[in-house]
């Protein structure tokens, strides 16, 4: 990355244990602005940790996690609230709140949290929920529609705010190649129509290489590689080899693997 | 048990601070919305349980307690007994109980289910505080309706001991409330008042506690939902016995 680009979140030597279980032993990442970082990592190998890290609601044991230049990991309450403003989260699960339709849950961080008329916000959702193509859902409620659906207005819910920066966690996990594709395209256009940076988690190859503009590589709690996607494709790094490969045998399963 | 309470009390306080820091940007702390449609369900819905129960309680109290007094000639004292009882002791305490068993229980395992699908964590992530958005309005809705919800059981269980009394020993329902009346001290009434307000703030904020503190998926939520009515109702029943303690000494010498 050059040093013309700015940087909208970085992570300083950041550690993180629950417990004695140490998940993250210095991470350090820098996120350039307008990119679209994919961040790769094995299950369980704290990756969701490190989005929840950066929308502060976890705390590090120690380090500095940065959003625009500010550190938010010792921010007060009402400050860090402003900043979760600018950021927009898709869940794995999508975690639309159940008790409210699509519409409702679309409107409601602009009813809690702006002072937008009735027709402003009825518009922003309009227009939102166009983007992802899923106008027809909007007095659905969320049990009723399918997994790829909810995926849907989850994104929807995401840039409701026009955020500055977006934060998916595994966005294409469990659905079909082509609905995963279809997540795929909306991740890459809804990213360039609001001029947002967009983080993205991952362990699905494929996925990643179409989206990204910059990959990293999270192994055992440390950020080992970042870089473009074309050296990483190309990458002489064991653990990243086998990464993109899918090798059983190499050494993110050291130990484990039967030869 | 201490690191609970000082959770609860944590709750409390973050719930205090996250409804002002609202205040302070001119806005209403809670949406009146849920805030109703918890009144509702705790205080309309709850009234049939608690009218009946205490109907048939009241009624036991005076049909056991009179002959108890018969023997003696001092059955005109059952309305006095069963007025002090229950505005004092009897109303907050069961129908404490009754509201830990079946609000506190819906608000475990609704929190609880909203916890482990992340949309909690979903909400605090857009910005929006979520002890103000769900627990404010479920612990005011419980803290507000309770002590109105022991003012229908108060009265249920009078008359209750009324139509029992008439029938068994003979005594009119106007000098049955009369006399009633007359025993009542308004020391009772207050001390009745307070320990509502009291129950009703602890069901609210451990139900809330441990709904937001589920672990472990749906498993989880059938644990603390069964965790949260056995603790609100020994907490109820522990301040219960504390407050009585505490009137006894500074008022009943
Ligand atoms: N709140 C928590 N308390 C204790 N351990 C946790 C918590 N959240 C995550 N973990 C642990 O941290 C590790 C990383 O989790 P996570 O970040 O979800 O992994 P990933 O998203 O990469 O699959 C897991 O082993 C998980 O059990
Ligand atoms: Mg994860």
């Amino acid at each position: 990355m050059n040093d013309a680009e700015k940087t909208i979140v970085e992570l300083r030597d950041v550690h993180l244990a629950f417990g004695d279980n140490e998940i993250l032993s210095g991470v350090n990442l820098a996120i350039p602005e307008r990119g679209r970082v994919v961040i790769l990592g094995q299950s369980g190998g704290g990756k969701s940790t490190m989005l929840r890290l950066i929308l502060g609601i976890l705390k590090p044991t120690s380090g500095g996690v940065l959003f625009k230049g500010h550190d938010i990991t010792g921010m007060k309450r009402r400050r860090l609230n402003q900043m979760r403003q600018r950021m927009g989260m898709v869940y794995q699960y999508s975690a639309l709140i159940s008790s409210l339709s699509v519409r409702d849950n679309l409107s409601l961080p602009l009813e809690e949290l702006t002072r937008k008329t009735r027709a402003e916000i009825d518009k922003a959702v309009d227009e939102k929920l166009a983007m992802v193509g899923m106008t027809e859902a909007r007095d659905k409620m969320p049990s009723e529609l399918s997994g790829g659906m909810r995926k849907r207005i989850g994104l929807a819910r995401g840039i409701i705010m026009d955020p500055q920066l977006i934060l998916y966690d595994e966005p294409s996990a469990g659905l079909d190649p082509v609905t995963s594709s279809v997540i795929n395209e909306l991740i890459i256009s809804l990213s360039d129509a609001i001029g947002a940076t967009s983080i993205i988690v991952t362990h699905e190859m494929e996925s990643a290489f179409k989206i990204a503009t910059h990959m990293a590589m999270l192994f055992q709690g440390r950020i080992i590689a970042s870089d473009t996607p074309e050296n990483f494709k190309s990458s002489t790094d064991p653990v990243v080899a086998q990464f993109i490969s899918g090798d059983t045998i190499g050494p993110i399963n050291e130990g484990t693997a039967k030869p | 048990m201490l690191q609970h309470m000082s959770s609860i009390v944590w709750l409390l306080i973050h719930t205090v601070e996250e409804m002002g820091d609202r205040v302070a940007r001119g806005r209403f702390p809670f949406r009146l919305s849920i805030f109703f449609e918890q009144t509702e369900r705790t205080g309309v819905g709850s009234i049939p349980l608690v009218s009946l129960v205490s109907f048939f309680i009241g009624l036991t109290m005076a049909l056991l307690t009179g002959y108890q007094l018969q023997t003696f000639g001092q059955e005109r004292l059952v309305p006095a007994l069963v007025g002090i009882a229950f505005t004092r002791e009897l109303g907050p305490l069961m129908t404490g109980i009754m509201v830990a068993a079946r609000i506190g229980a819906a608000y475990t395992a609704e929190l609880g289910t909203m916890t482990v699908s992340e949309e909690v964590e979903a909400i605090e992530a857009m910005g929006i505080g979520p002890l103000r958005f769900l627990v404010s309005p479920r612990v005011l809705a419980v803290f507000l309706l309770l002590p109105c919800l022991v003012v229908i059981s108060d009265v249920t269980a009078m008359t209750g001991a009324a139509l029992i009394s008439r029938w068994a020993f003979d005594i009119p329902f106007r000098s049955f409330f009369d006399i009633a009346l007359e025993n009542v001290l308004i020391r009772d009434i207050i001390a009745g008042t307070v320990k509502s307000f009291l129950f009703g703030l602890i069901i609210g904020l451990v139900s809330c506690y441990k709904g937001l503190s589920v672990r472990g998926g749906a498993a989880g939520v059938g644990d603390a939902t069964t965790s949260s009515v056995v603790t609100s109702i020994t907490t109820v029943i522990g301040f219960d016995t504390l407050c009585n303690i505490v009137i006894v000494a500074l008022f009943d010498k």
